[in-house]
């Protein structure tokens, strides 16, 4: 279902290219084809305004680095603004209680509730090995009882029984005392589908809560809602200390912008999503995975890919050129490479992608981390431009005006030589044909269409 | 068949104002032998394979202990529920679009912005809104319109011409066999609620109408419209959970014929209508039917959730390249959504809108009407805030 969401902000972003820089003016309407694209999606107003916002105010604070366009600077804060929404960890459910740990289910009508505490049932008891008991406090919607013990049945979990004219409070209590005493490890407690304008419904759901004081109550969602799902999302969150959201439908073809909704309105993370009607249709939800399943598989995360690769191709150009005229990979050279990397964010996602860092040994990549970058650029910035160009008369004595000067310790211009040294004699293994080989197959790790002959001429 | 016999209009708002009436004398003879009816439906019943479930007997007994409590308290009658339900749509009109407008602002750009907002988060869509906007835009400019209020009734125009077309009421023909609506959508959206609000409206306009489960699949979906027949007193044709959707039509449509039923409506699980294979099996479903009569089902009926986005325009094209629709109910209207998306469907599919749900309760349907709809669209309140 996401694929469209990406579809449609990689087209949007397709048009940046070609475009010279960009002036505010542009940016602004590059803006607007973003918002325009989310409000397709069925993101809520509310929630495009505020990432339009927050997109804005760090594109025009950012500098511009190597050869991109400030389009294509924006594209990366469009795609880190949407990652850092979404937020980076799964979040698994929370069961670390005094069993039984009581899950409580809330949400509109149809949004697939009872279907969900079904999958949630068979999951627990299969992956997480728990006895599992469930209820169903609906005594309103025709058959509703029914419905769960059937799915009940079919999964193979408790099922605890209730009555249409049974009071759902009354219900929970005797389902909370009999899970107590069997031994039950969780407890799930299905609910009637309610309005957040219902105040007598809202009213009853506060009331099941703080009889079951549930240690997860779940926001059941369905991915095809559009703008109401900011209403809804805020509602349900201002009346229940929500733990977590689960997504349903996802099966379907809705861009799923409700997602995006959701997650910033109740700033609560999505724990599972629905992808079919049957019981093991439930997906532990990354939303990682989700911010580049959003822009992932489609065209923008391509594109940002792209932009990094434009960058990687143009200095790869340009050492590749040094080399040729014989020149030896310099400490300079390491910084420009350290510096690109920073500035490109996390290093673990762009290690690989530089041209010579993807041969480096795993164990020499494993020592650099995101602060060792700043670290050695420290360092390279406190040499003198001697020093830079030619690393081999650096002694003890320069290591130790070094190292203060980056307020750091010899050992760690060490390290920073030794990974020079490593990289120069990499470099000079690619003189000649190799760094050719090298961008090729880097280029074949790109999407298709977006590396390949038109996009990138000349390699 | 006869053209010009008169049509029974099912206008669920008008039931309330005692208009209905004249439908229930047109239908007084059947209704008045009612009692007959239900024994010859006992006889039929044990003639075929098919079970049906809502027949005497189970009348009774629903009207004992099954029926649940229902409908959050809006119970207390015919009046009452309709009223409510009204209620409801005309004082999201009240306090809406007009407040808003009828200020005589002078229109400016923040205006038009605002009122660009309100039609978004109304889900109308970006595409229909930018549609909307700048013909209203062009009339800016024209100097037709010189300020809010006049903006304000502009905007209604613009609106109500695209819905208007669309707001045609589902009209049963007094024909020789079963009018027979098969009711479709995606999962959840509302169509066997739907289906027990419409038996009930049918019936009070003196038709005399029987349910077919063809929901097969969900778990409890038969129980589910058992209930609806026996709070309608209404006969539930139904195989157990797992048999073949269209062969429960199929039966359900033989014994309607048989029994001289004047609406049949056929159930049917819920699907995405990404999914190939079950709309393949809705075309069953029609095909299967037409064999019993080659102009059934005569009307195919799209349930909308109105709390869906933009993904409603693929659900209602989807469903009607696979199976031709005829007719949308936009349900749960009672809540915060606006159902905006209808106007793009409008505009690519042209097709009519019947009803709108309103609640759970079974008198919280009403007969589609473009303009309280509209009314209700635009809301002015403050916008959420975001953390
Ligand atoms: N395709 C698909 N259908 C789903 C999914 N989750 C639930 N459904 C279907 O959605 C419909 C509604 O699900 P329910 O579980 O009954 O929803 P609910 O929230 O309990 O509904 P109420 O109790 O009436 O408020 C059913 O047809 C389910 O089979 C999903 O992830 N994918
Ligand atoms: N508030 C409100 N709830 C509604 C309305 N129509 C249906 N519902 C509720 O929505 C939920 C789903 O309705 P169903 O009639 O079971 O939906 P369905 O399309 O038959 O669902 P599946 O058969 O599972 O696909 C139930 O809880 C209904 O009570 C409405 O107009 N307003
Ligand atoms: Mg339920
Ligand atoms: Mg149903």
């Amino acid at each position: 279902m996401f694929d469209t969401l990406s579809d449609r902000l990689g087209q949007t972003i397709k048009k940046l290219r070609g475009q010279g820089r960009l002036t505010e003016d542009n940016i602004k309407d590059t803006l607007r084809e973003v918002r325009m694209a989310l409000l397709e999606a069925d993101v809520a107003l509310p929630v495009v305004k505020q990432l339009i916002d927050a997109v804005r105010e760090k594109a025009l604070g950012q500098e511009v680095i190597g050869s991109l366009s400030p389009g294509q600077a924006l594209i990366k804060v469009v795609n880190d603004e949407l990652v850092n929404v979404m937020g980076e960890n799964a979040v698994p459910l929370n069961l670390a209680t005094q069993p039984p740990a009581v899950i409580l289910m809330a949400g509109l009508q149809g949004a697939g509730k009872t279907t969900t505490v079904g999958k949630l049932a068979k999951y627990l008891k299969e992956r997480e090995k728990k006895k599992v008991m469930v209820v169903s406090c609906d005594v309103y919607r025709p058959a509703a009882i029914k419905q769960l013990q059937t799915v009940a049945t079919g999964v193979e979990a408790t099922f605890f029984e209730s009555q249409v004219d049974q009071q759902p409070v009354a219900i929970a209590e005797a389902a909370l005392a009999a899970a107590k005493k069997q031994f039950v490890d969780v407890l799930l407690v299905d609910t009637a589908g309610r309005l957040a304008i219902d105040t007598e419904m809202m009213a009853e759901i506060k009331q099941l809560h703080s009889a079951l004081t549930p240690i997860e109550t779940l926001f059941v969602v369905d991915s095809m809602t559009g703008q109401d799902a900011a209403n809804t999302a805020a509602a349900f969150g201002e009346a229940l200390p929500l733990t977590g959201v689960v997504l349903t439908k996802t099966d379907g073809d809705a861009r799923g912008g409700a997602a995006l909704s959701v997650r910033v309105i109740t700033g609560k993370p999505i724990k599972f999503i629905g992808s079919g009607e049957k019981s093991d249709a439930l997906e532990t939800f990354y939303p990682d995975r989700i911010a580049s399943r959003i822009l992932g598989m489609g065209d923008v995360v391509s594109l940002v890919e792209e932009v990094t690769a434009k960058v990687d191709h143009d200095k790869a150009e340009k050492f590749a050129k040094k080399m040729q005229k014989g020149r030896a990979f310099d400490l300079n050279d390491l910084k420009e490479q350290l510096e690109q990397m920073a500035s490109m964010g996390g290093m673990a996602a762009m290690m690989d992608k530089l041209p010579g860092m993807a041969n480096i040994p795993e164990a020499a990549k494993a020592q650099v981390n995101d602060k060792q970058f700043v670290h050695m650029i420290a360092l390279v910035n406190s040499m003198t431009p001697q020093e830079r160009r030619f690393p081999a008369i650096l002694k003890g004595s320069r290591k130790k005006r070094i190292a203060a000067g980056a307020g750091l310790q010899v050992q760690d211009v060490n390290k920073l030589l030794k990974q020079h040294q490593q990289m120069s004699r990499m470099m000079k293994k690619m003189k000649g044909g190799g760094m050719k080989k090298m961008m090729r197959g880097l280029q074949g790790k790109m999407p298709p269409g977006m590396g390949g002959p038109g996009g990138m001429p000349g390699m | 068949m006869i053209a010009s016999r008169v049509n029974h209009v099912i206008r669920g708002s008008l039931a309330a104002v005692g208009l209905f009436s004249f439908l229930k004398r047109q239908k007084d003879r059947r209704a008045s032998d009612g009692a007959s009816e239900i024994t010859s439906d006992a006889a039929t019943a044990a003639q075929t394979s098919v079970e049906i479930r809502a027949d005497t007997a189970d009348t009774q007994l629903v009207e004992a202990s099954v029926e649940p409590p229902p409908e959050h308290g809006i119970d207390a009658g015919v009046e009452v529920g309709l009223e409510a339900g009204l209620g409801k749509t005309r004082s999201r009109f009240r306090d809406n679009l007009l407040n808003f407008l009828l200020g005589d602002k002078p229109i400016d750009e923040d205006l038009l912005e605002e009122l660009e907002s309100q039609l978004i988060m109304a889900d109308v869509g970006v595409v229909a809104t930018r549609k909307i906007m700048s013909s209203l835009g062009a009339s800016v400019a024209r100097s037709e319109v010189g300020d809010s209020a006049a903006l304000g009734k502009a905007l209604r125009r613009e609106l109500l011409a695209l819905l208007k077309p669309v707001e045609v009421p589902l009209e049963i023909p007094d024909q020789s066999g079963p009018f027979v609506i098969l009711v479709v959508g995606v999962n959840g959206s509302g169509k066997t609620t739907t289906i027990g609000k419409l038996a009930r409206q049918m019936t009070e306009g003196g038709l005399s109408v029987m349910l077919a489960a063809g929901d097969t699949f969900r778990a409890a979906a038969v129980e589910q419209l058992e209930t609806w027949g026996a709070r309608n007193k209404v006969p539930v044709v139904a195989q157990g959970s797992g048999a073949d959707s269209a062969s429960v039509i199929f039966d359900a449509m033989q014994s309607a014929k048989a029994r001289g039923i004047d609406v049949l409506i056929a159930d049917t699980a819920g699907r995405l209508h990404t999914q190939a294979n079950l709309m393949d099996e809705l075309a069953k479903v029609k095909r299967v039917l037409s064999k019993l009569d080659p102009t059934a089902p005569h009307e195919t009926l799209i349930v909308l959730d109105g709390g869906t986005g933009q993904n409603a325009l693929a659900q209602a094209q989807q469903f009607h390249d696979a199976i031709g629709l005829t007719g949308m109910a936009v349900t749960k209207l009672d809540g915060t959504a606006k159902g905006g998306v209808v106007f793009a469907i409008a505009e690519s599919l042209g097709l009519p809108i019947r009803f709108i749900g309103v609640g759970e309760g079974v008198f919280d349907l009403q007969v589609f009407e473009a303009e309280p709809f509209i009314d209700a669209l635009v809301d002015v309140g403050a916008p959420v805030d975001v953390a």
